[in-house]
């Protein structure tokens, strides 16, 4: 258990020290302020404007910003499915892949487009070279700037008064590629590089194995791939094993590097929220919300996983390390319970380890993780809007407790704002429990499980929360590339992402509109630490609530059964 | 309305009026109108059909019927809460309706010689008609003054029994319908339609006829709806999640869980909380216009006080005498009291009273000194006396006696001067009195701060609301009475105008002001500030104006009215953060005993160690419905408030609220299993 303190700990500090650097940046980037990479990229972000006839200092209302951003991700959605089908015709295939079935072609493109990055399919043996990094890498950068640029347009909705406009989808496209993403992934893969992660074009080389089997070790330009996956919290390995694999995640210190990598800019955006509203203390509230969170599930896992399986205990099969099933040696339960709560509070979906082979309820906490919507530090910029929506709740439920009606940071919350509000999470919930619900109630749904009882459920449950919250990571054991499947988390990712943002963007857009009330003693206090707990007891309670039944029946029992001798 | 109508909340006739009414409001029609008793409703309907022989499993007739007793009790108990809070507003409806007798209108038309009297019905009065009432008779409707003046008593409308004067032109020339002339006679001209006077008005507004959710109920009742889907979602997946886990779980029970997890606690009492508060406001005498302006009062940042008979008494008091170079304390105090003796402005009497108290003058007949009185005009800004043998006395503002005197032949002696400019630092008013052309020194006039003023404007500040001070004073004298009355700001000279751009420019910066005013130049600053408190003293512009007419014309009731408008959000939160930490114990209740069979391993869960799977829901959904009925008091009171900073309520509301919204329902739904278990129920 020490070991498990000493690593988070450890970890946790590395976070803590780039959330003021990364936040600042990030402020001055979205606003326009001169940074130290203005003479290299200022150049390069006129000639894409030039090339796209956009007008970046054109301010968008939050209509015209949700039309660029639907436009944008439904068209790069569909050159992305189209370029799955033709991939056989098209270059950089040295493997000769044959086209994607269209209903994996389907999932595969709204899970990229999503920054869910669920993979169906293994990438080293379905998609060709030109797939993997004109396709699938490109979106890990336009999915992951989409979503900064859409947690950005709330800030701007939230610190702006009586305005109409809430950026420009284009302009914060384009800075979160050339400013926040391109560099960090840049210095990110060199580190992975020198841990030996490759980076190159060749076709797969077949050798053969000590035993004299043979055996095909596909290539590629995986480093690129790597930091661009962790660091926009896509997910997507380009092998199936993800980051288990030794060529994406080769030592403990890459396994490092990739966890910071995960929460980075998520943790830096808390910053930057309390930089544009004027409010830093209220930001750091935010990230000692999600630290707490994060916290207790990495010890949560963390415990449980060190503990090991008391039946192996009972037959002398344990290993003296923990719960080993699933996991690398050389990542061990600890490296690996931590990574699993990383990637699941950021909506990730990199994995290190089968979390299906975690203990039931050191699964549980990836798997809560995710219900309640990847708050914790979260995806690149849906964390913080995802949090952002508890905001205005907690501010909501318990604003009136003081005495006046509520307001977040001198705009006042009305109707509007929470009739948009409970829409996003409605929605969320609904994709979820309807989804599982479909899943373990029809044929095709229950085609696809691997285990029966309690752990069947919370296959297909994690199947949904993890599509939905756009996470991709998978519990595995279920078999999802089939077409129920692939139709149906592809609908799940959509909804889960593109029917909470518009929602967010309309509360964006209605709260810049505002007036802002002064403050005064008699106002709503979001800092300090009452405001933490309460923002913690809100997501617990409405979070958690809405999936305790079905955790029961799922994880709860599990553990339960675990206790009284059985397993699945 | 009159102050003998009921105010205990236990009060018999209104709670067996509420009982009744709590089962005419199961009309689904107006159910719709709260979606979470509705879900309820729907609910208890269902699982009554569900009774029906065949449909409901064998060997649980018992406990199905008890579910079903418990679902319509939660339904009824939240209609009685809302019947209750209405009670208050209906009986004193019925009261003011008492009042509104037909009377028989004098209604005049032409004037001069051609004036034609005719009486008529006063239900027939249209707006612009004359009517003359004379003493004894009863004002026929709302209207102005247009001639004369008259003693009205208006206790049918403020329960105040002294009588008020009402006289044409000024801010007093606004009479109402239903109050009757004392002495006098008056000539009024109508201001209102048929049935849009305002007794009606008054009538419909304390009966709730006209009651419109305010915009806050209206983002909670969403909230809240919400919710209920979501756990309509989490409720209904559980069928096929417990089929595919190899078990059943019957509709009834479903239901069962539905009910207790979606917000019916503050479901239940939103609107009689609502209604407690435009009550609570009315029994402070004050008639709020809706109960947006309620709401509005608890968010409200900047306070606009008048000075004059809100922070300070309306009248100046004499407090010193300060003699010019020579002359002899005592002498001033003679001359003091003599320019006053004929003086009946309040300041003049205190000039007396000094004279009394502090130089043992005692006060003497104008006859008796055969001096003549000389009143004090707009023009000469003077008061005194004149003697039959030719000696002028007078009092007076500095720069009116200095030509006095002057003209006389005297001189206006420099340590005067300085005595009158230190008076006036000091924020009180000087009186320069002088005997013919010689000047006798000042003396210095103030305003008296009302007591416990100070104290009011501290709490208001801890509340995080500032006070202004408005008053026609220069801004020395304001200076110094703001800093005694401990208000934070002040703005002096002021004109209406002012006012008015004031408002704007406080609305501006994001505050929410609230004001009183009582006359028609008011009325722009009154309309344009988000509370309006007229006076019912005041004109009937000013009434039309505001959202609020005090009607025992206090203006210090403002402060009242904002603490009734927190209290009212307050109580709104406190008990939806109860309701919402509720479902916690209600989860470990009922999860367990839902898939007991399936999965016994589960009974771990079962915390408060329930009896059986039936006992725990039917505690569950006992303790749900009983939780309304304990709470009606809360509702209809409001919690307790204290006026302390945010960040101190929160801290102290959140702990008891939501804290004890998750302790309390572990302790009673133990207790009801255990009631449960004991009587055979289960």
């Amino acid at each position: 258990m020490l070991d498990v303190f000493l690593k988070t700990g450890v970890y946790f500090l590395l976070v803590l020290a780039v959330v003021k650097p990364l936040g600042i940046y990030m402020k001055r980037v979205f606003s326009k302020e001169k940074t130290f990479m203005d003479p290299v990229l200022v150049p390069l972000e006129r000639l894409l404007y030039r090339i796209g006839g956009v007008d970046p200092a054109k301010e968008q209302g939050f209509v015209a910003y949700a039309g660029a951003m639907m436009v944008f991700n439904v068209v790069s959605l569909v050159v992305l499915y189209a370029m799955e089908r033709l991939q056989h015709l098209l270059p950089l295939n040295p493997d000769k892949m044959p086209a994607v079935p269209a209903a994996l072609a389907w999932n595969t493109a709204v899970s990229f487009t999503t920054n869910t990055n669920w993979q169906a399919y293994s990438g080293e043996s379905t998609m060709s070279l030109f797939t993997q990094m004109a396709g699938l890498a490109v979106h890990n950068f336009a999915s992951a700037a989409t979503g900064i640029a859409i947690a950005i347009a709330f800030l701007r909705g939230v610190a702006r008064v009586e305005s109409k406009g809430i950026g420009n989808f284009w302009s914060d496209l384009v800075r979160a590629t050339l400013w926040v993403l391109l560099p960090i992934s840049l210095a990110g893969a060199v580190v992975l590089m020198s841990q030996g992660v490759i980076q190159n074009f060749k076709a797969s080389e077949t050798v053969t194995t000590l035993e004299g089997a043979t055996q095909k070790i596909p290539l590629g330009p995986i480093a690129s791939q790597e930091a661009i996956k962790e660091l926009g919290t896509n997910g997507g390995g380009f092998f199936n094993a993800n980051s288990a694999h030794p060529y994406e995640n080769p030592t403990p210190f890459s396994n490092l590097v990739e966890m910071f990598l995960i929460f980075s800019v998520g943790a830096g955006l808390t910053y930057t929220l309390g930089s544009m509203t004027g409010k830093t203390r209220h930001g750091w509230a935010v990230f000692w919300s999600m630290a707490i969170l994060f916290l207790a599930g990495a010890f949560m896992a963390g415990y449980f996983e060190v503990r090991g399986n008391p039946i192996h205990h009972g037959l002398g099969v344990s290993s003296a390390m923990g719960n080993m099933e699933g996991k690398e040696v050389r990542f061990g339960p600890v490296d690996s319970s931590l990574f699993a709560t990383i990637t699941t509070d950021a909506s990730c979906g990199a994995v290190n380890s089968m979390h299906d082979s975690f203990t039931p309820l050191g699964g549980l906490v990836p798997l809560l993780n995710i219900q309640l919507g990847e708050i914790i530090f979260g995806g690149v910029g849906a964390g913080l809007y995802g949090m952002l929506l508890f905001v205005v709740l907690a501010v909501f439920i318990a604003g009136l407790m003081v005495g006046r009606t509520p307001e977040y940071l001198g705009k006042k919350i009305e109707s509007r704002e929470v009739k948009l509000a409970m829409l996003s999470v409605l929605i969320l919930t609904f994709s979820i429990l309807v989804g599982t619900a479909l899943g373990v109630s029809s044929k095709a749904g229950l085609a696809g499980l691997d285990n029966a009882g309690p752990h069947g459920l919370s296959e297909v449950l994690y199947a949904f929360s993890s599509a939905t919250g756009n996470n991709g990571s998978a519990f595995a054991g279920l078999n999802a590339n089939s077409d129920f499947y692939n139709v149906a988390l592809g609908v799940a990712m959509f909804f889960g992402r593109f029917l909470m943002i518009l929602p967010l963007l309309a509360i964006a857009g209605s709260l810049a509109a505002k007036k802002r009330v002064a403050e005064s003693i008699g106002t709503f206090p979001v800092d300090g630490p009452v405001f933490v707990l309460l923002l913690i007891g809100v997501i617990l309670i409405v979070g958690a609530l809405t999936f305790f039944p079905a955790l029961a029946l799922g994880p709860i029992v599990e553990h339960l059964l675990m206790g009284a001798g059985k397993l699945f | 309305m009159t102050r003998t109508t009921p105010t205990s909340l236990l009060d018999r006739a209104i709670l067996s009026r509420a009982a009744v009414d709590a089962f005419a409001k199961l009309n689904p029609a107006r159910m719709m109108k709260n979606p979470v008793m509705f879900i309820v409703e729907v609910g208890a309907l269902a699982t009554t059909l569900f009774l029906v022989p065949g449909l409901a499993p064998k060997g649980l007739f018992g406990f199905q019927l008890q579910i079903v007793f418990w679902l319509w009790a939660t339904v009824l108990f939240a209609n009685f809460a809302e019947a209750v809070a209405e009670g208050r507003g209906k009986a004193q409806a019925d009261a003011l309706r008492r009042t509104k007798t037909d009377t028989i209108a004098r209604r005049i038309t032409g004037s001069g010689h051609l004036q034609v009297e005719e009486a008529l019905a006063s239900s027939l009065l249209r707006k612009g008609d004359r009517v003359v009432v004379e003493t004894g008779g009863t004002i026929p409707g709302d209207g102005t003054v247009v001639e004369g003046i008259a003693s009205v008593n208006e206790s049918a409308i403020t329960g105040e029994s002294a009588p008020v004067i009402r006289e044409a032109g000024g801010d007093r020339s606004a009479v109402t319908g239903g109050t009757t002339v004392l002495s006098d006679r008056i000539v009024i001209e109508i201001t209102s339609e048929p049935g849009q006077t305002f007794l009606d008005r008054m009538i419909r507004l304390v009966e709730g006829a006209e009651r419109q959710k305010t915009p806050n109920e209206i983002a909670l009742d969403i909230l809240l709806a919400g919710l209920t889907i979501v756990f309509l979602f989490a409720t209904v997946t559980l069928r096929p999640f417990a089929v595919y886990s190899g078990g059943t779980v019957s509709v009834t029970v479903l239901i069962a869980l539905l009910v207790c997890l979606i917000p019916t606690t503050i479901g239940g009492l939103l609107s009689a909380i609502g209604i407690a508060g435009m009550d609570r406001v009315l029994k402070h005498n004050i008639l709020a216009m809706s109960g947006r302006a309620v709401e509005a009062a608890g968010d409200v940042n900047v306070l606009l006080l008048d000075k004059t008979g809100t922070i300070t008494l309306g009248n100046r008091e004499a407090v010193k005498l300060l003699p010019a170079p020579g002359v002899p304390e005592s002498e001033l105090a003679e001359l003091a009291q003599l320019s006053s003796l004929a003086d009946e402005t309040p300041e003049g009497r205190s000039i007396v009273v000094l004279a009394k108290d502090k130089y043992g003058l005692r006060a003497r007949e104008l006859r008796e000194l055969n001096a003549k009185f000389v009143p004090f005009t707009a023009r000469t800004r003077m008061s005194g006396l004149d003697f039959e043998t030719g000696r002028k006395v007078r009092k007076g503002a500095t720069d009116m006696v200095d030509a006095f005197v002057r003209s006389l032949g005297g001189a206006f002696p420099d340590q005067v001067r300085q005595d009158v400019s230190s008076v006036a630092a000091e924020g009180g008013t000087p009186l320069v009195v002088v005997d013919g052309p010689r000047v006798m020194g000042t003396i210095y006039l103030k305003d008296v701060v009302k007591g416990g003023m100070k104290e009011r404007f501290d709490r208001l500040r801890a509340m995080g609301i500032r006070t202004v001070m408005i008053t026609g004073d220069n801004p020395l004298t304001a200076a110094t009475i703001a800093r005694e009355a401990g208000v934070d700001d002040f703005l002096a000279e002021a004109t209406p105008e002012d006012k008015l751009a004031l408002i704007r420019a406080e609305q501006a910066k994001g505050n929410l002001v609230a004001m009183t005013g009582d006359g028609t130049n008011d009325a722009p600053a009154l309309a344009q500030a988000d509370v309006g408190m007229a006076m019912n003293t005041g004109t009937q512009a000013a009434k039309e104006a505001g959202n609020m007419v005090d009607l025992d014309s206090n203006p210090t009731k403002l402060i009242e009215v904002v603490e009734i408008g927190k209290q009212l959000l307050m109580t709104r939160g406190a008990l939806t953060t109860f309701s919402i930490a509720n479902d916690v114990a209600k989860y470990f209740a009922i999860i367990p005993a839902l898939f007991l069979v399936t999965y016994p391993e589960l009974q771990a869960l079962n915390i408060m160690h329930l009896a059986t799977p039936q006992s725990a829901i039917l505690s569950a959904v006992v303790f749900n419905a009983l939780i309304i009925i304990a709470l009606i008091p809360l509702a209809l009171r409001g919690v307790s408030y204290r006026p302390l900073g945010a960040g101190r309520i929160l801290r102290r509301n959140l702990l008891i609220y939501g804290m004890g919204g998750i302790l309390v329902p572990f302790l009673g739904i133990k207790a009801i299993d255990l009631l449960l278990v004991a009587l055979h129920l289960v």
